[in-house]
């Protein structure tokens, strides 16, 4: 019973991982349809965000929570106003030029922090102990943090004035501009709270996988793929899809081994898509949208 | 230029009767620079190792090319980054040999990147050398590993820690050949010692979540890890351990941890009381080792990294290579592999390596160490240990014609019991 509540925490954590990673590419694309290659490296530029951060010795839970998404936020309003904001509609441009930033970022931090860096910052937390079985404390916060930041989402879209105003962007954008919205400045405000959203997983998960120039590689496909196989609904999407595959990832990698974890990830995946091409929100859920 | 008849037989005759004087050339070429060229990955997953290794190896280029060069000649080191990418070991390996036409090539971090490499360096008979430890069983004339092998340090390293530890243990290690092989002889040499390998898992070199595999190790209710994990991604097995409170209850030894420098990259608390065991520390207390780390920390300034068997392997092997060279008195292939292997050795910053001739491994000194406050306390040493796994399966002396790498399909098919 022990080790059964212990590795539902586990699965459960999986899916908050995923969740967490995929939040801030799901808001980008789910508003605005666009496919941000360089979502990896905002996670990772949040991962720098904490370790400059603490290493100049700033509190790591301020640095975590609110240093890490306001740094890549602003980079992304930066990105967008620069970059983005030139390229709606163009989905082939927009992934070609999302990619070459993925890559100029992995190139400025690896020359100036180095390929590797000496991050020493903890996980800040104790442990949590379920019977025989100890669970690291820090998950537990993570998994605590993914929900309050999907409510948050919910909440704003569904009861503020931005909200009103972003889910009419994403529903008929041409509409919303005739009855006078602006929908560049809502794509400016959408890409920079995905891209704050990105900073604050990066941030959050710097101190249990360390941080190098490369490391959204590794993040960047699972994102993706749970975007892909959520569909376009924001909240429903990513977290249908981040249950889903993250249970399968977590049971499977417990019976088999993390190889066929990850197999069983993509092979739900693709089935999924075969069935589904446009996401579970696709087919499910649609009144989400 | 539109080719005809005529400017085609003028070309052609013009390089025919060129030829003979080409030929000359490269064999007068005797008095240019002596061409060492080092394929080592300084960017990707594979940056941890590769750096400290090519700032070694230019660190020992520069230190013969001031002490007057070899034979006479200077020595040009073209140094390549295959960007931790296979692809690119294969387009280099070809570059290095037919198109810079090296007299020696030090290359390879990862086994997978020695064997996509290893068969072009014996077909374009270019002398190799690979300076990382691996899972051993390479019997090859043309390539000299100099790394410490399983036999030298594993062996070691399993009834150490057992001992201290207890007899039921969890292995976990890269997926590739490195870490299925190495796995193997873990299991070996847990079963030699009556223990018990409770389970073995591995885990592509891009896993960052080791969750799962935590919660497995409490179930399974081993006393140790035995790791074999590679890689930058990698090391958050150790800081999620740590995170889950394992490392004090079940304790890890590691056959790769600390050649990346990952004790710097972790914590004191996250990575105290981890075992290992390699051919060089940096803590390594005599003199030549002393003077060593002072010339390399005066010449990196304060960006050093820490030094590792991986580092200090690369300058030992460049030096192992030169003294081979001035003991032929040519750079030609076959009389350095001759001078090499006539029990050739060094004093490096490691103690005493020497080149033992059935294998083309070394002899060399292993030392067993506890990591401290990011550092290692060395607590065993041992002198002049032989490649025995690898001895078991090749003999180069009887039958120098070789060129394979007998671990391939694992111990099993090599005729080894595990």
């Amino acid at each position: 019973m022990d080790l059964f509540f212990s590795l539902a925490l586990q699965i459960l954590y999986g899916i908050a991982n995923l969740a967490l990673i995929s939040l801030g590419l799901a808001i980008v694309f789910g508003m605005m349809r666009v496919i941000n290659l360089a979502h990896g490296e905002f996670i990772m530029l949040g991962g720098y965000t904490v370790v400059v951060a603490t290493n100049n010795g700033v509190n790591l839970w301020f640095a975590m929570l609110i240093l890490a998404p306001l740094v890549v936020g602003l980079i992304g309003l930066i990105v967008e106003r620069c970059l983005i904001q030139w390229l709606y509609g163009r989905m082939i441009d927009t992934l070609l030029a999302t990619w070459g930033l993925s890559l100029l970022f992995i190139g400025i931090i690896t020359s100036i922090f180095g390929a590797s860096t000496s991050t020493v910052v903890s996980p800040p937390l104790g442990t949590v102990t379920i019977g025989e079985y100890t669970s690291s404390g820090y998950e537990l916060f993570l998994i605590f943090v993914v929900i309050v930041l999907l409510a948050l989402v919910y909440l704003t879209l569904k009861f503020t004035s931005l909200g009103l105003v972003a889910r009419a962007t994403m529903q008929n954008s041409d509409m919303s501009a005739c009855l006078g919205i602006s929908t560049s400045k809502i794509y400016m405000v959408t890409f920079s709270l995905g891209a704050a959203v990105s900073g604050l997983a990066g941030g959050l998960l710097a101190p249990i996988t360390g941080v190098l120039p490369n490391i959204g590689v590794i993040y960047i496909a699972k994102a993706f793929i749970t975007v892909i196989s959520g569909g376009s609904a924001i909240l429903a999407g990513t977290t249908s899809a981040s249950v889903l595959l993250g249970g399968v990832n977590g049971i499977m990698s417990y019976i088999t081994g993390p190889t066929f974890g990850e197999v069983a990830l993509l092979f739900t995946a693709i089935i999924l898509l075969r069935l589904m091409p446009t996401g579970i929100t696709g087919r499910f859920f649609r009144k989400s949208q | 230029m539109t080719l005809n008849r005529r400017r085609f037989l003028k070309t052609t005759a013009g390089t025919l009767l060129a030829a003979p004087a080409l030929v000359n050339g490269a064999l007068a070429d005797g008095h240019g620079p002596i061409k060492f060229v080092s394929i080592l990955d300084q960017s990707g997953g594979l940056d941890i190792y590769g750096k400290p290794m090519v700032d070694a190896t230019k660190m020992a280029i520069d230190e013969m090319n001031e002490g007057g060069g070899l034979l006479g000649r200077q020595i040009d080191l073209k140094v390549y980054d295959p960007q931790s990418s296979i692809q690119f070991y294969t387009q280099f390996a070809t570059q290095a040999t037919a198109g810079d036409r090296a007299d020696v090539v030090h290359a390879g971090i990862t086994s997978a990147s020695r064997e996509a490499i290893r068969p072009t360096f014996s077909r374009y008979n270019t002398l190799y050398f690979y300076n990382v430890l691996y899972e051993g069983g390479v019997c090859d004339i043309n390539n000299f590993c100099t790394g410490s092998t399983p036999a030298q340090t594993v062996e070691k390293l399993v009834p150490y820690a057992m001992n201290k530890w207890g007899k039921k243990v969890y292995i976990v290690a890269a997926d590739y050949n490195y870490g299925q092989i190495t796995a193997q002889w873990v299991q070996k040499y847990v079963r030699d010692n009556g223990g018990d390998p409770v389970e073995t898992e591995f885990f592509p070199l891009d896993v960052t979540n080791f969750g799962p595999t935590i919660k497995k190790i409490q179930s399974s209710g081993a006393d140790m890890v035995m790791s074999a994990l590679v890689g930058g991604a990698h090391i958050s097995f150790y800081r999620q351990y740590a995170a889950a409170g394992m490392n004090k209850s079940v304790p890890v030894a590691s056959t790769t941890f600390g050649v990346g420098n990952e004790h710097k990259l972790i914590s004191a608390e996250e990575g105290d009381g981890m075992i290992c065991a390699y051919s060089y520390f940096e803590e390594i207390d005599s003199p030549a080792n002393a003077d060593f780390v002072a010339r390399f920390k005066a010449r990196m300034g304060a960006d050093a990294p820490a030094l590792n068997e991986l580092a200090a392997r690369s300058y030992e092997g460049a030096y192992l290579w030169a003294e081979a060279v001035k003991a032929a008195g040519t750079t030609d292939r076959m009389p350095v592999i001759e001078a090499l292997r006539s029990g050739l050795g060094i004093d490096g910053p490691s103690g005493r390596v020497e080149i033992e001739p059935k294998t083309n491994h070394a002899l060399q000194n292993v030392y067993l160490a506890e990591l401290k406050d990011q550092s290692f306390n060395i607590v065993e040493s041992y002198e002049s240990q032989p490649p025995a796994d690898t001895l078991m399966v090749c003999d180069l002396v009887a039958d120098p014609n070789q060129s394979v790498f007998k671990f391939e399909n694992g111990l099993k098919a090599a005729g080894i019991d595990i």
